[in-house]
């Protein structure tokens, strides 16, 4: 399977995702006003991903900001993963905040909340 | 008397603002904005946390103003068309920090004045846990708006400023209403 590379914008995230290693990278801002068709290749890519199976699936998620409409396209991509994970895969999402950012922990512990997936809050020094 | 926007463009940009914007608005007009209320912020050595606050929610609200506006599109030049961003730094006399503020102010059709209303009065109303459950429930609802957050976009701005919204509607013709939002940070 191919990987996937994504540059970031001004709007939208450095996306990078290694198939043979598992591991999926979401850096940057996510502010688009179009959030669905900025990560539909994303969750496409991930369908198909998950059509078989891997030991592991690690998620490393470091946003500065992320607007409303990006929540529910996020949502998506976890679900994605959910479903991954349901199949005894092992899959963790390492959900990164700045220091003293609440907002950010809070919005990773909604995401976590809603989820059956095992999550990882990481705090990063300034 | 019908509304005159910038008669109340003048009368809301006084000293205190820190930025202001009226004129229509597209998604390389709100990226030039956050530009620039990035360097204000960073000019302003505002802490943080401030930083964050102010910028997310200029995001949500600049959004908002594109995504909701009910302008006609085809007549390019209709004062409808326009919309207002202010941001402001105002003395609070009970605390000795200054208080930010957001303004917002956009056109919005006659007929989807009651039930912006109600949603606002309904936001106003809950708690901070309330908004929270509010916000996840939402989220996780499956739906997507046409605009593409499912509504979530309101509820955003009580959430992340924690303060109540207060808002204003002005009559301008048969058709429209000049809506504004004050969003205090």
């Amino acid at each position: 399977m191919e990987s996937i590379r994504i540059e970031k914008t001004r709007k939208t995230p450095d996306i990078t995702f290694n198939a043979e290693s598992g591991k999926l990278q979401i850096e940057g801002k996510s502010i688009p006003e179009n959030s669905i068709e900025f990560y539909k290749p994303l969750v496409d890519w991930l369908e198909e991903y998950g059509k078989t199976s891997h030991d592991a699936t690690e998620v490393n998620i470091k946003l500065e900001y992320f607007n409303t409409s990006s929540s529910k396209c996020i949502l998506d991509v976890f679900k994605k993963l959910e479903t991954i994970h349901k199949e005894n895969n092992n899959v963790i999402i390492n959900w990164y905040y700045e220091e003293d950012d609440e907002d950010m922990l809070e919005a990773g512990e909604d995401y976590q909340s809603i989820l059956k997936i095992p999550f990882k809050m990481i705090e990063m020094e300034e | 008397m019908s509304f005159d926007l910038l008669e109340w463009y003048k009368k809301n940009t006084d000293e205190k603002i820190l930025y202001s914007f009226l004129g229509p608005v597209s998604e390389d007009i709100i990226s030039s904005i956050l530009d620039k209320i990035e360097n204000i912020l960073t000019e302003k050595e505002t802490d943080l946390k401030t930083f964050k606050k102010i910028y997310h929610i200029s995001v949500e609200a600049l959004q908002n103003l594109y995504h909701h506006s009910d302008s006609p599109n085809q007549k390019g030049n209709a004062i409808e068309n326009n919309i207002v961003f202010i941001l402001k730094k105002e003395a609070n006399p009970a605390k000795i920090i200054n208080k930010f503020y957001i303004l917002t102010g956009n056109f919005i059709n006659k007929s989807n004045t009651r039930l912006l209303k109600e949603r606002i009065d309904q936001l106003n109303f809950l708690s901070k846990d309330e908004i929270r459950t509010l916000y996840k429930l939402i989220l996780n609802n499956n739906e997507f708006s046409e605009k593409g957050g499912g509504g979530l976009g309101m509820i955003d701005l009580v959430k992340r400023s924690g303060n109540n919204l207060s808002y204003n509607f002005y009559n301008f013709d048969n058709d429209y209403i000049f809506f504004t939002l004050r969003i205090a940070i």
